[in-house]
Formats: C-alpha cells, structure tokens, sequence
C-alpha cells in the first residue's frame, strides 16, 4: 500500500522523466496550484514549459474543524502543467494513474465536462473532471486564457487532489485515516490546523484588519504596476513580488468571504478588484519576459 | 462508393453529441449528394454513406455577355476569354435588350476533391456551445482536441487536415480497453470498434445499460448521457447502508441523480431502496473494485447529506427569514427578504389565506441552509421538508415544497392551492422586477428564465382553473403585457394544439382571465365544426368591414321604427332572441345559438341594402350589425375566425 508522501514521490518522478521540472510549493497562500506563477505567470507567452509540484492549497471556506471526513481547509494539490500539452496528454495522465498502482483495467475511469474558470485571475479553460469509480480525483484543463490574455500555447492543467486519491487508493473513508508515512496518519500530521484555522476563519478573524490588509496589498501591487510603464530597466522590474501582493489579496479576500464579511453584492466588485490587478500583472510579466515577441 | 468519416476527439461532452451529429447529417447530406448515416461515442462523431457518386455531373452554364450593339472589339474579346470564335456565341435577351451570350460546358468535378476541398471547413463549422483552441493561438477551434481522422471515400484515404492531424484509415479503440491505431476500412468499421470495445450504436449502449440485474427507476435523460459517456457500458449494483434511508428519498436520489450519475432502485410501490445503479465504461468489473469504489464515494456523499440536514435542523426556517437580508436577488431588486416580503404582498392580493402567506414567508428561507448550498437544485424542496421536520402545518410545507414549480412545460403544477398561489407569487413577483429595471428576455438572451416563469403562470392558471385578472397583476407594465400575452398564445397554441385564429378570436375578447379564456377556446372547438360556424364568422368579418368602412364607432340603440318589414326585422327580433336566450348560458351553448343566427344574417345581407338612401335607415342598419358584433364578441371575436369563404365574402 502506498502511503501519502509515497503517492506523492511516485508521481513526481513519474512526471520528472517525462520532462517536467519538479518545484516546491509556492510559500504564499493560494486557493489551488494554479495561482502559484509557476503557473499563472509560465503559461503566459511562447516559450514551452512543463512543472509539476505539491500546492498546499487555502480554502478557508471549505474548513470545516476537521469533523468533516472529506473537506479540508488546506489540501494538497499536485499541479502539473505540460506547455503546449502533448497530443497525449491523456494517454501520459492515464499512466501516472497506473504509476500509483491503479489497474485501469480493474477501475471505471470516465472524462466528465468541466470548464474551469477562476474570475479573480481572468482566467478560464475547458476540460474534464476525471472520475475513478465514481470519484473525482483529478481536474483535467486546456487553459484558453489567463489574466484576459489568450495564450500562445495551450498548456494542459492536470490538478490531482492528492488526499481524495490515497484515501481511494487506501480504502480509506476518511482523509484524517490515510496513512501519510508508516504509522502516521493524516489527521496525526494535520488535524490541529484544520480545527484552528476553522475557528479562525469562521469566528475569530477581525474582519476590520483583513479590510486594511486587503487594502495595503492591493495598494502596494497598484503602486508597483503603476511604475512599470516608465520603469527604464524593466528586466530589473519586480513583476514577481508585485504579483506576491496580488495573491494575498486573493486569499485575505477568501477569508473575509469565509467570515461571512462580504454580500454576494459587494463580492462581484472585490474579484473585479483583484481581477484588475491580476490582468496588470499578466501584461507587465509577458511583455517584461517577451517584449515584441508577444505582440 | 463508400464513405466513411470518423472525427477522433477527445471526450465531447453528452450533451453536445446530438446536436453536432444533426448538423453533420444535414450537411454532409449535402456534400456527398446521398443520405449519410451518423453515430457517436464520446470520442468519435461517425458519418457514413453509400452509394456517393465518382464525378458530380457535367453542366452548362450560360455565360452573358456585352450587348449585341457592343462594340466588334468588345464582343471579340467575350469570345476569346471564352475560347471560342465570335461566330459561336448565341445571343440572349433580357429585360434591357438583347446580349451576346454562349452554353459553357463545365465538366463535374471528381467528388474526391470536392469532399476534400470542403470536409475540413464543414467539420470545424459544427457548432458547439464553447469551443476551445489546441494546437496554438489562432488555430483552428472545436469543442475538444482533434486526435484523429478517419476519412475513406472509396477505399482511399481522402486527403484533410485538421490542426496538424491528416486523416488516415487508422482509428483508436476504448481508453483502457482498446488497441491504439488500427486500419478500418468501411465494411469492417463497426466490427473493428466492437473488438476493441467500442459500441458505436447509442442504440446498442443504450440496451446493455437496460440489461441490468435489478429494476431501477427509469430516468430517461440520465440514461442517455451514461449512453453519451461510455464507449462500452456496463451496469452494475451497489448497495448502501439502510440507516441512510432516514433521510428524505429526494435528497437521497438527487445525490444519486446528479452527483454521481446514478440510477436510483425502488420497489413496485415506489419506495426507495438501499441500493443503485452504476454504469462504468468497462466490460466488467473484476475484482468487484468499482463496485465498492462506486459504494464509498457514495457512503461519503451520503454522509455529507446527513451532516448538512442535521446542521440545519439546529437553526429552523422562520429564524432564518432574518438572514435573507444578506441573499441578493438581484442587485437593483435588493435581497431575497425584500423579495420575501413582495411575495407576501402578492399572496395576499392573490386572496391566498394565512397557510400560503407563511409559505410564502418561509419560501426562501431555504437558501441559506447548507444542504441547498450543497444541492441547488433541491430548492423548495428542502425549505418543505425543514417545514414538516419543524412542525408547520401541512398546507404550509406543501406549497414551500412545490412552489418552483411547474419547472418546464412538461413538468405538472403545484397539487395544492396554497402551493399553486405561492408559485404565482414568486414567479409575478420576478416577472414585475424584472421588467421594471429593464431586464427583459432578447432572443436567445434570458439570464432570468423569465420566459419559464411566465409559462409556468400561464400552465398554473390555467390548469388549475384560477379565476385571476392577471393583466391587474401586471402592474400596468405595457411590455409586460404583451410578453405575458405572448406566453398565454404560445402555451394555448403549441402546447395545448388549439388553431392559431382560434386563439387570436378568443383573446381579442378578453385574455386577462386566462381559465376564462381556456373555457372559451374549447367552446370555439366543440362548435367549429357544425355547419352554421363559419360561414357565421364570415359573415361577422363582413360586419366587421362594413362597419369599419362607414367609420361606424357609435353604440346607438337601434330604433325598431326604422326597420324594414321583412329580412331586417327578422334580423333584429332574431337578434333578440338571441341576446336573451345567451344571457348566463354556458359557451357551448351561447355560441350555438348565436350560430343559430346564421340564416338571418344571410338574407339580411342578401336582400337588404346596409348603405340605404335614407341617412337614417342607413344609420339604423349600422346601429343593428354594431349592436350584434358588440353582444355576440364577448365569447370571441368572429371576424378572427379564418374561414375559406372569408375571400371571397370580404
């Protein structure tokens, strides 16, 4: 039986030999693997690229204290992304399958319609959810488009839930059971931030102070993107920690949502808000990366 | 020769199978010139054909050129560009005289080329709801990747590429299952997919699924899209914990239903058991593996359901109307408490009692419990089963219940009244915001599905018999009006098959009272067909020029010492007659009697001269044809009714 890290280990270097860079994850909250910029930002432009990494991924409204078998306020995401996807790109996914021990011949494994769409980062691709006897395991994307920029090559998105499937692969009916190293369990390594961020998330975050943080964030990557126009070395130009600014926007705006702190109203202006500043950062980082060369 | 042309895709999604295979059929119909035949898994849309010719044949075209009084130069040149003599050249006349002209013969094309010139174009032109690009930005679109072409005319490959992909006569068998990259020739096509578990007939999916151990509950659009997922489908039956059974069989059957595509099993007397149905895209399962996959995952949903209903059960619905204050409906039409309070109003004026109005109260209350958050498409129902588990009255969980309904044209009404008034309610109350900020229905265009909403009043009032003046319930709202009108003759014509005239004669005189209506328009359609009908309504449409033409508007009493002796008044003591003898009759009746008056008014017409010499006389005939259409039009307006002697009677 594979463990959690062994599911993890077997896929990385399923992916490494065939070509992909292996990174860490990105050690700013994101909601899943696709805001980190080895994704967001790599996609952009010509150039091909191909990354697989763990993306411990915040969604502070999906906690739920740990006493839900199932939902996870932080789970762990393995993103991989083939720029320009393969043409068999399925064929290679449906291996790294059999590369954990899944005998595709022995389980049902169905390509099932969904599009994905992330309205704070203008983002948007078609795909499939990919169920495995009934459970969705992995979110399959044909990116089109990342901050309003349609994108030269079109990279393939491949998002497995990495708990979903060792609980699968363990026959485990609940994440905190799975066996993340020999004679650890999920819940020994992870069950006290489920329940603290729950209860901080939904109780005790001072929605005041998330207001101001959101605010000096956003301020901070406005003020950035504002100089880049005029900016005269723009090799030199922090795109990157300007972007840094952009995704706390993101996550303070997600805990303020938890905390029940926006109306479905205000909401649509706050993505905008952050939409906007995703967008800058996109056109800054391709035409800071590729010039004329992206026109 | 044969045809054979398989688009090797990446998983299209079920619903989109259909249409693409409607349009390839049409138009590759017009390609090939023969009737294709069209099939599809999830990853191929298949058109075969027999019997397309070699060479479309040669035809003539007529070539025009300068006028015959052209100059020599100019016809000379005609001639030569043709590459023919000026003596060959015939001449042709047209509108403007006559012109020097000649019979190109233009030999057919070899059909080869022609399918090959065209089939890339006509495949990239299906059209898909949302396309996607592949192989680079600018290339060609479609709704997923394009792997593969098959396309074989004859035998030979015909020559298309798509996105880098030329077609071959190789093709791609199930995912798992299958061989990769196998000639197929045209004959062998079906039988080839067969072996490497592909059924390509829908037909022959769709029966496997029905072979199926158990007898589940036979939910037609489920059962084609596990037809359009699967490439070799195989039923198989799981079971659940019985202790799950607690849980009301709706929430359990729409976690089946549209959570995981499963069928759900009930015995003869509808109750539901603790088992399912689920469909894999396999031959079968071996080790029992997807079996007991298929059991957890749905163990965990259940679960999920359990914890959901007993969280919410610790808030109860009337302390949660409060929060609907933060639930916008609608930006400019404020928050769902706001639309709460509307609809109490509107059950109110609907004269519903104090069960509806705290149907309507509690409605939405719903929206903020996290089993609707979990399962949208339980709304209202959730809301009416939280309001029997807390102890409202019947009537009250009922109409919460059904209150969203009828949800389509085929879907019924709400059973009870207090339902029926509280659906009126929230789906009026919508229909008048919406309208009111400007946000009406344009074509395809309608985020608020106000066209439902407005049939699902129409088929409410109508089917319940509700005795309602709906146009006072449009609150003045003139566009309204005429979209509510609209609905009203859509529903009446193509749902309820009554003729297009009927409807328009009988809204003509009053559509406000829609069950009123209904009764009316069954009336028209019971006395239709007995001889004196329509030849009346003809007549009524001949009234209705006369009057039109002598610009007649006035209600003047008819003065019975005007009348001729004879046919008018006949006419008129007729007319009494009748008018006294439809007053509180039943429309059959009425509308039989006033019939009745056909003879009258045909020898009237016959031997009397409307336009008489005598201001008066004239007058007073007007009066009498005025009085008559006026009494006689309350049912339907005649003049309406088309006839096939209306022609010649006009």
């Amino acid at each position: 039986m594979y463990s959690f890290q062994d599911v993890i280990f077997r896929l990385k270097q399923y992916w490494a030999q065939r070509g992909c860079i292996i990174q860490e994850p990105f050690d700013i909250e994101v909601g899943a693997g696709t805001g980190a910029p080895e994704t967001f930002l790599r996609v952009l432009g010509p150039k091909p690229y191909s990354v697989a990494y763990v993306q411990p991924s915040r969604r502070p409204a999906d906690g739920r204290y740990g006493e839900n078998p199932n939902r996870l306020y932080k789970h762990s995401q393995l993103q991989v992304i083939l720029k320009p996807a393969p043409d068999d790109v399925i064929d290679l996914y449906l291996g790294s399958l059999a590369a954990i021990g899944i005998d595709l011949t022995k389980h049902d494994i169905k390509l099932e319609e969904d599009n994905w769409e992330a309205p704070t980062l203008g983002a948007w691709g078609v795909g499939w959810q990919v169920m495995l006897d009934g459970l969705e395991i992995t979110q399959f994307t044909y990116f089109q488009q990342v901050g309003g920029i349609d994108l030269d090559l079109v990279p393939a998105e491949i998002t497995y839930g990495l708990e979903r499937l060792t609980a699968f692969l363990q026959l485990r009916d609940s994440v905190y059971d799975i066996e993340w190293a020999p004679g650890v369990t999920y819940g020994d390594v992870r069950l006290a931030d489920e329940l603290q961020y729950s209860v901080y998330n939904f109780e005790l975050a001072d929605v005041d102070t998330l207001w101001k943080l959101f605010g000096l964030h956003e301020g901070e990557a406005q003020r950035l993107l504002g100089m880049y126009a005029k900016y005269p070395h723009k090799q030199r130009f922090p795109v990157l920690p300007a972007y840094d600014h952009v995704l706390k926007c993101s996550h303070l705006f997600n805990t303020l949502d938890a905390r029940g702190a926006i109306s479905v109203t205000e909401r649509v202006g706050v993505i905008a808000r952050v939409r906007k500043l995703a967008v800058g950062i996109s056109a800054a980082w391709v035409d800071q990366q590729y010039g004329a060369e992206a026109a | 020769m044969n045809f054979l042309l398989e688009i090797g895709a990446e998983e299209i999604p079920d619903h989109m199978i259909d249409p693409a295979l409607d349009y390839l059929k049409t138009e590759c119909s017009r390609l090939l010139r023969v009737e294709p035949r069209v099939a599809a898994t999830p990853r191929r849309l298949v058109v075969r054909a027999e019997g397309v010719i070699e060479r479309e044949p040669d035809s003539e075209e007529l070539v025009t050129g300068p006028s015959v009084t052209a100059p020599p130069p100019a016809v000379a040149g005609f001639a030569k560009k043709l590459g023919v003599t000026v003596e060959q050249l015939g001449r042709t006349s047209a509108a403007k005289g006559e012109y020097y002209s000649f019979v190109k013969k233009v030999p057919g094309r070899v059909m080869r080329d022609v399918i090959a010139a065209s089939l890339a174009e006509l495949i990239l032109k299906t059209p898909f709801p949302k396309t996607m690009y592949w192989a680079g930005k600018g290339s060609e679109r479609f709704i997923r990747p394009i792997r593969w072409i098959v396309a074989l005319l004859g035998g030979d490959i015909v020559p298309v590429t798509i996105a880098h992909v030329a077609a071959s006569n190789l093709s791609s068998g199930h995912r798992t299952l299958g061989q990769k990259w196998f000639p197929v020739a045209y004959e062998d096509y079906e039988q080839k997919l067969l072996d490497n578990f592909v059924i390509l007939s829908a037909d022959d999916r769709y029966k496997r699924i029905r072979e199926c151990p158990v007898h589940y509950v036979c939910d037609r659009p489920l059962l084609r899209t596990l037809t359009n997922i699967t490439e070799y489908p195989t039923p198989i039956v799981g079971r659940f914990d019985e202790e799950f059974l607690t849980l009301p069989k709706e929430v359990l059957s729409t976690v089946m239903r549209y959570h995981q595509k499963y069928l759900s099993v009930e015995s003869k007397d509808g109750t539901l058991q603790p088992e399912f149905v689920a469909v894999m895209n396999l031959d079968a399962d071996r080790d029992g593996l997807i079996r007991r996959g298929h059991e957890r995952v749905l163990r965990a949903r259940f679960n999920d359901a359990r914890f959901f209903w007993n969280t919410d059960q610790k808030k109860p619905l009337p302390e949660r109307v409060a929060d609907l204050a933060h639930v916008t409906f609608q930006a400019k039409l404020g928050s769902y408490l706001d639309k709460t309070r509307r609809m109490q109003a509107l059950v109110t004026e609907l004269g519903g009692d104090a069960h509806s109005i705290r149907a309507a109260e509690l409605s939405k209350t719903d929206l903020t419990t996290e089993l609707v958050k979990e399962f949208t498409e339980l709304q209202g129902v959730v809301g009416g089963l939280y309001a029997r588990a807390q102890g409202e009255p019947e009537e009250v969980a009922k109409a919460i219940y059904e209150h969203y309904k009828p949800v389509s044209m085929e879907d019924s009404i709400p059973v009870t009244h207090a339902g029926r008034i509280v659906a009126i309610a929230d789906k009026l109350d919508t229909l008048r915001g919406c309208f009111q900020i400007g946000l009406i229905p344009s074509g395809s265009k309608d985020p608020f599905a106000l066209r439902r909403a407005a049939q699902g009043i129409v088929k409410t009032i109508v089917e319940s018999g509700m005795a309602l003046d709906l146009k006072r319930l449009l609150a003045n709202d003139a566009k309204l009006e005429e979209f509510l009108l609209d609905r009203a003759r859509y529903y009446f014509r193509d749902i309820r098959g009554f003729k297009y005239d009927e409807v328009n004669a009988v809204f003509a005189s009053g559509w406000s009272d829609l069950a009123d209506a209904e009764k009316r328009l069954q009336a028209i359609q019971t006395v239709r067909p007995t001889p004196d009908f329509e030849p009346l309504a003809a007549s009524f449409k001949r009234i209705s020029n006369i009057l039109k033409q002598a610009q007649f508007a006035s209600d003047a009493k008819v003065n019975p010492d005007l009348l001729e002796r004879g046919p008018e008044a006949d006419l008129y003591s007729q007319y009494l007659k009748t008018l006294h003898a439809t007053k509180g009759a039943d429309y059959v009746t009425a509308l039989e009697t006033i019939a009745a008056l056909r003879p009258f008014v045909d020898l009237f017409f016959d031997k009397v001269l409307v336009n008489a010499k005598d201001e008066q006389v004239r007058a007073n005939r007007l009066a009498l044809l005025s009085s008559m259409r006026r009494e006689f039009s309350t049912i339907a307006d005649f003049s309406e009714i088309v006839t096939i002697s209306q022609e010649t009677n006009a």
